[in-house]
């Protein structure tokens, strides 16, 4: 919704007025809670109507030493009364629990931005520890910024005193102070967390208790000091018909995958080895195996595709999640699969590579690998989600291809959005009608026979027989199959139409065609570029593309869901612009597959630190490209 | 063992896999592809023996699933009429056990050779072992790579010389059934490929087993390592070598009882019958562990002696029951079947609606998506 955005896209913190927007950053050490801090705040906005995005970032160690820049955590939400895009490139609202979160975040505070800290946690022991000379509190330093003093530790711990629990307990609730602190800020309805306190620490009803009076200091502090302008408010986001709730991308896979289980009436099998950042969606996973989900902790990513596969031939919804190092494992297995044609769903959730990489950080660069990454020619259908909440389409539109043409599936989720999280409107009941898949039981052939290899003249499927079918005795396996008997065949023609068949029967996957905004008119054709994206950077391509038509440029957009096989229209839009422009978290690896396939010369504006495109960072990237100089180039380009 | 009981009651390996009605032969399990070893091959015996082992089971042959890896041995399913796959290198105890966690009623076998099962998928085996998921894994050990044209295997002696070990290989070898007990398999066996009676014994109670089963099969490689087990199969040399197990039976072998086995120190070595009282030969017990691994060790690379029949056989729960169990209490628990189960799930405990342009408050779980 362009129009909403010219009105809205100002920085806005107003006090005393209601802004439109607000993006808060929650920095601390990686012991201090931050996540959760984050996450319960986000609960508080989305309980509220607003619209909302989230922006984790946490360190690959578990607890790297304590009050070093290298084990800052944090956690950014950006929550509006408006259709928002991204997490928000720079914070209004820094809160800094000590001097290396400090340190680590100040940068992207802009000037007069409120800065939040501990004082308590500025000693002269940990300001040294991060390099700091003198106290940037004391200096001037912060002169450009409000800043807020609060002794949070000090004033949690007196706070908890008359409840009796040990020191340690009382100053680990400091982080509740700080939301407390927040939420009278926004004026953020409070019920949720205290009930949300009492429930997670239902089993140490004093450690729920300490909460949740570290929380209520932490408003109390807010409301009683003179130094805050406030309370604001931002007001709910009039967002489509519906009802919302907020979802991280791993938990949107999740539910899709246990969806497309009923849907198609398959028991649910998860084979899994555990991997930042995929691993919640086995956790999640795990939990519910009342819907008749199976979870199994492979030994390796090998044995967790190995299992899928097997579950998938006793006919089962085979499925296995991983990141980069170990879809780099599943290569082979893979292939397999695709050789035996039998559905399968393998999700990346995409990191920073290569090797080990960036556990914890985001990347998009396991792309190319996705769709060429296994011996021979093995054709894999290719589905990327863009948010956090279409993952949970992607993943069933992922398993309708899987089931309908008998092929493993790859999801590139990322870890942007895996742990990101945003509002979701709910499927209803009649969006998840069961459609369940048939078994082939009875022969197939000419003369009474059953040829495991005979293929839907529609979709090149062949049939999915599963073993305890009598009379359909047949053998599977890697080497090359005989058209229609699928025994073993090494002739060369055979082999030459079989390469030929799984290639086709990918190529001819029914996906949708890609659509195109292009503010020009409804057929497009009038701007002269068009910035074309994949996957997570949906939202900031979004954002950066509002604030260049905010800028008057005329420019369209389109986004890729499916990477194999491209939507059948690809060619022709890509015909009608000028200049087409590939916003990527990796080194150009979407550009690189357009130029081959349709050898037209593709624009690529690249990123690889770990993080998303911000939305100004992009619209500057993008904006050389759009404006009438071209040639007066900034930015990566190749 | 469990940390929760689900309150598994002990089943045979084959209880929940479905009878056949009539009467079977081997050649019922055979399929119409052309059997391609080299002549000679160890592997013809293996198969003849399972073709005609397989009907004594009375299962349905439908039921019957035969999964294996990459290497000569590992063609076997094209041989077998039942359903099978021919997977990838050392990979086939992953994929059973997919097959075998989510497919109670079918009987799940794993065929596979020593480089195979204890190279490249060293760490699969050993882990379906010690989750006892309920499969029957064949080993065909011919301490050799066949299929690539005869490399040593991780069971070859140290010396071997091969195309890739002019001067001798330098590793020290597996012990199959010592490493299957490490893994504290509950089933651990061993025959040899001619021995048509031993082997099937060996594989008939091996596939009756409730649980993951390991037989090792010493194999013939004329082609690559020919006579490999010469010395367990000719009778001058076999007769003090070959030691065969009978629970519950004092372990004795050769001509008459000659030689005997007795305990030493921590383990257990050979003896002459004559030469010991009675009661100090250790009589056979597959339920003890410590024995049965003492027993292995009488196995050595140079096959001095070498162990034959069931090593090991214990019941304990297998993993596919109980993660089946787990998953029935799940679902028998309730809230996981219908539309609104899924919708009440996808909803959550915090929502809110949008409608005509205002934010309503939380509406209620499941009922708002209808
Ligand atoms: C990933 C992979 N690596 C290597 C090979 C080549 N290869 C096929 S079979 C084999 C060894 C087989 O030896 P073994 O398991 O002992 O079986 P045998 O042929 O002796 O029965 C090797 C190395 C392969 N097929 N796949
Ligand atoms: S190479 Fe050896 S193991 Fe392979 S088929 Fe020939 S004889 Fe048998
Ligand atoms: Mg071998």
């Amino acid at each position: 919704m362009p129009t909403t955005d010219d009105r809205v896209d100002d920085r806005t913190v107003r006090p005393g007025a209601g802004p439109h927007r607000v993006v808060i950053r929650f920095a601390g050490d990686s012991g201090d809670g931050m996540q959760l801090t984050g996450d319960r705040f986000t609960a508080e906005a989305a309980a509220f109507g607003n619209d909302l995005a989230t922006f984790p970032s946490f360190p690959a160690e578990i607890r790297a030493p304590h009050g070093t820049l290298a084990g800052v955590s944090s956690f950014q939400l950006h929550f509006a009364d408006h259709d928002i895009l991204t997490p928000g490139d720079r914070p209004d609202v820094l809160v800094a629990m000590n001097p290396a979160a400090l340190k680590a975040n100040v940068g992207d505070l802009p000037a007069g931005g409120v800065l939040i800290v501990d004082t308590d946690e500025f000693t002269p022991r940990n300001l040294t520890k991060v390099g700091y000379d003198g106290d940037p509190l004391e200096d001037d330093s912060l002169a450009s910024y409000t800043v807020h003093r609060v002794a949070m530790t000090a004033l949690t711990t007196a706070a908890l005193a008359p409840l009796g629990i040990g020191k340690k307990d009382a100053e680990r609730s400091k982080n509740m102070f700080a939301l407390g602190l927040l939420s009278w800020m926004y004026s953020r309805p409070t019920e949720g967390t205290e009930r949300w306190l009492r429930e997670k620490f239902a089993k140490r009803p004093e450690i729920a208790e300490a909460n949740v009076v570290a929380f209520r200091t932490g408003h109390a502090y807010g409301e009683t000091t003179e130094s805050f302008a406030g309370p604001v408010a931002v007001a709910p986001a009039v967002l489509p018909d519906g009802t919302y709730r907020q979802v991280t991308g791993n938990t949107a896979l999740a539910y899709g995958i246990v969806a497309a289980g009923q849907r198609f009436g398959l028991p649910v099998f998860l084979g899994s080895y555990p991997i930042t950042p995929a691993s919640d969606i086995l956790h999640e996973l795990a939990r519910l195996k009342r819907f008749g989900v199976t979870t199994f902790q492979a030994e390796d990513e090998i044995a967790g595709i190995g299992s899928a596969i097997g579950a998938a031939y006793g006919g089962a919804l085979g499925v296995t999640t991983t990141s980069g190092p170990g879809i780099s494992l599943k290569s082979e297995a893979l292939g397999l699969a695709v050789m035996i044609e039998l559905p399968l769903l393998v999700i990346d959730v995409q990191r920073g590579g290569p090797s080990t990489g960036l556990p914890t950080k985001t990347e998009q660069s396991d792309l190319l690998q996705a769709l060429f990454g296994r011996n021979g020619e093995a054709p894999v259908p290719v589905v990327a989600p863009s948010s956090p909440a279409d993952a949970f389409d992607a993943a069933l539109d992922a398993v309708r291809i899987a089931v309908t043409y008998r092929t493993p599936v790859l999801v590139l989720s990322d870890g942007a959005i895996a742990n990101g999280s945003e509002p979701w409107r709910l499927p209803r009941a009649a969006d998840l009608a069961r459609t369940p898949v048939i078994f082939q039981t009875e022969p197939n052939g000419p003369d009474g026979e059953f040829l495991p290899y005979a293929r839907d003249p529609a979709t090149l499927a062949r049939p999915w027989t599963v073993p305890g079918t009598p009379g359909l005795e047949h053998r599977v396996g890697g080497l090359e199959k005989a058209d229609g008997t699928g025994n073993i065949s090494y002739e060369p023609d055979n082999h030459e139409r079989m390469v030929r068949l799984r290639q086709a029967k990918i190529d001819g996957i029914e996906v949708p065609d890609l659509e195109v905004d292009d503010p020009a008119g409804p057929d497009g054709g009038t701007a002269d570029v068009l910035v074309l994206g994949w996957g997570s950077t949906y939202g900031p391509i979004g954002a950066a593309v509002r604030r260049l038509r905010r800028e008057g440029l005329t420019v369209a957009r389109a986004h890729l869901r499916h990477l194999n096989p491209l939507p059948a229209n690809t060619e022709a839009v890509l015909e009608r612009y000028r200049t087409v422009v590939v916003p990527e978290m990796n080194l150009g690896q979407l550009a690189f597959l357009l130029q081959g396939r349709f050898a037209r010369p593709v624009t690529s504006v690249t990123k690889v630190a770990g993080m998303p495109f911000g939305a100004e960072e992009l619209q500057e990237l993008l904006r050389p490209h759009v404006s009438p100089s071209a040639s007066d180039l900034i930015g990566v380009r190749r | 063992m469990s940390a929760i009981d689900l309150g598994m009651p002990i089943l045979g390996g084959l209880d929940l896999v479905p009878t056949a009605e009539d009467v079977q032969k081997a050649k019922d399990f055979t399929s119409d592809q052309e059997v391609r070893w080299c002549p000679g091959c160890g592997d013809y015996a293996v198969l003849a023996a399972v073709r005609s082992f397989l009907p004594t089971l009375s299962i349905r042959r439908e039921n019957t699933v035969f999964v294996s890896g990459i290497g000569c041995s590992s063609r076997f399913p094209y041989y077998l009429d039942t359903y099978g796959m021919h997977s990838i290198h050392g990979r086939a105890p992953a994929i059973a056990t997919g097959l075998a966690v989510s497919r109670p009623d079918l009987s799940v076998f794993v065929v596979t050779g020593d480089g195979d099962a204890l190279s490249i998928g060293g760490n699969h085996l050993i882990h379906a072992l010690r989750r006892n998921v309920n499969m029957t894994i064949l080993l065909f050990n011919n301490r050799i790579y066949g299929l690539t044209k005869g490399q040593y295997s991780p069971t070859s002696e140290i010396g071997t010389v091969t195309k890739s070990t002019p001067m001798g290989s330098l590793d020290h070898p597996f012990n199959p059934v010592s490493l299957a007990l490490g893994a504290e398999a509950t089933f651990v066996g061993r025959a040899m490929d001619s021995d048509r009676k031993g082997l099937t014994a060996v594989l008939e109670a091996a596939a009756r087993h409730r649980g993951a089963s390991l037989v090792e099969i010493y194999q013939d490689c004329p082609i690559f390592n020919d006579g490999s087990f010469d010395v367990l199969r000719r009778p001058d040399d076999s007769e003090a070598r070959v030691i065969p197990l009978v629970a519950g039976r004092p372990i004795t072998f050769g001509t008459d009882g000659r030689w005997c086995v007795v305990r030493r120190g921590f383990g257990l070595q050979v003896a002459v019958t004559a030469d010991v009282a009675p009661d100090d030969v250790v009589v056979h017990d597959p339920a003890n562990l410590e024995l049965a691994f003492a027993l292995s060790r009488l196995s050595d690379q140079a096959l001095d002696h070498a162990v034959f029949g069931v090593l090991r056989q214990v019941q304990r729960p297998t993993y596919d029951d109980l993660a089946r169990a787990q998953v029935q209490q799940a679902v028998d628990g309730g809230g996981g079947e219908t539309d609104e189960d899924l919708l009440g799930l996808l909803h959550g405990k915090d929502t809110w609606t949008v409608r005509d342009g205002s934010v309503l408050p939380a509406a209620g779980a499941a009922g708002a998506g209808a």
